[in-house]
């Protein structure tokens, strides 16, 4: 059955607390999850009070400010800083989102919850196991598939086709909108969730690429495709505005348009 | 993820068995059913109104009459129908040991073929004056 309470050994406890340095005038509490593979305890809530006054606007500012000046164990991903790496990926104030795109004051009042992806396997703290969801994106064989022989210059297409591929080629792949979807939760093993399938559409919608059909076969499927129940967490959390579920709307349609 | 073999490698899970190349036919039975009961719900509900305060043998006329037996048959196939791919989903869902899933899927099915059967009879039973 699916599982719908941790095990003992997930079960979050209660953490450290940093207090705010003192002086500080503009505070705001950090509730960060922790779990350290290698010690063999709990997973724990740690809480970081930062003097806002002192930081920098976004929540990977704040993620950066701990751990270079209050706590160096914190561990997370990150790289670019401006939403185009999808390395920060995390569920922020209840919603995947990226940490560097997601600004401070737009949290909910409170503490700001920091947890990592939602059901995913935890490598430690804020950074997930991807592994998973990266195989099942090379699954779906993501470049040009031809058989023609190709052109002497490029690949020529129209402005109509070009503009089919936008909403769909801006996907960073950050998993935000996978994560969020309780189908992928449930049965992550062989659904391939909204990322992947909205990636799977970008090829089988370029006007390029000429093995349609088998991209299609190989998505027709109770599981790898069928799963999608149009709840929408997907397109709801998407950082980057994107919409997988029309993506797989559209699909769908044509699984049912080359019946007809 | 956890059952996955870490002798295998992520691509040879993420594949797994392939395409069952199977599901589409599913997904529009599962919509057309819909639509239909869209209709007859519609149907069923007016009927159902108009036989407020009637009789007994009033209701049973009612349902003798050869446009309302068609429509209510189709009614409670279509219903049974929808509701089997209905539940088979949410088992696919939820259900992943081997045995309690196939158990439950066939339950389901047998349950809603005899129930189809059980109900039609019922009305056909009225209808043809047995």
């Amino acid at each position: 059955m699916a599982k719908f309470s941790l095990p003992k050994n997930s079960k979050i406890q209660p953490g450290k607390h940093f207090a705010a340095p003192a002086g500080a005038k503009n505070v705001r509490a950090f509730r960060i999850y922790r779990w350290n593979p290698d010690d063999g305890q709990n997973p724990r809530v740690d809480t970081y009070e930062l003097d806002l006054a002192a930081c920098g606007p976004m929540v990977l500012d704040a993620l950066i400010k701990i751990k270079n000046e209050v706590d160096p164990t914190l561990t997370f991903r990150r790289s670019c800083r401006e939403g185009i790496c999808g390395s920060c990926a995390m569920n922020i104030d209840g919603t995947n989102t990226l940490a560097c795109t997601k600004a401070i004051e737009d949290c909910a009042s409170g503490d700001v919850k920091i947890y990592p992806l939602p059901h995913m396997a935890v490598v430690k703290d804020l950074v997930p196991d991807m592994t998973h969801f990266y195989a099942q994106y090379a699954s779906i064989k993501p470049w040009l598939r031809t058989q023609s022989a190709p052109p002497p210059k490029e690949r020529l297409q129209s402005k109509d086709d070009r503009a089919r591929l936008d909403g769909l080629y801006e996907c960073i792949l950050c998993a935000c909108c996978s994560t969020s979807c309780p189908s992928y939760w449930w049965n992550g093993e062989r659904y391939l969730g909204p990322a992947i399938l909205l990636q799977a559409y970008r090829w089988i919608v370029d006007s390029r690429d000429e093995d349609t059909g088998a991209r299609l076969d190989d998505l027709e499927d109770p599981f790898k495709l069928y799963r999608c129940h149009t709840i929408m967490n997907c397109a709801r959390t998407c950082p980057k505005g994107l919409n997988p579920a029309k993506a797989i709307a559209e699909i769908k349609k044509l699984m049912v348009e080359r019946r007809a | 993820m956890s059952g996955f073999d870490r002798f295998r490698t992520p691509l040879k899970n993420a594949r797994g068995l392939g395409s069952a190349k199977d599901g589409v036919h599913h997904f529009v039975v599962q919509r057309a059913t819909a639509v239909a009961l869209f209709f007859l719900g519609l149907y069923f509900v007016g009927l159902a109104i108009s036989l407020i305060g009637a009789d007994y043998a009033a209701a049973r006329a009612a349902v003798a009459h050869p446009f309302n037996a068609v429509l209510l048959i189709a009614f409670l196939v279509t219903s049974f129908w929808h509701a089997q791919l209905g539940l088979q989903v949410i088992i696919e869902d939820y259900v992943h040991a081997p045995i309690l899933a196939i158990t439950s899927q066939l339950a389901v099915r047998f349950v809603c073929v005899l129930a189809t059967l059980a109900s039609v009879l019922a009305v056909l039973r009225i209808a043809l004056g047995a």
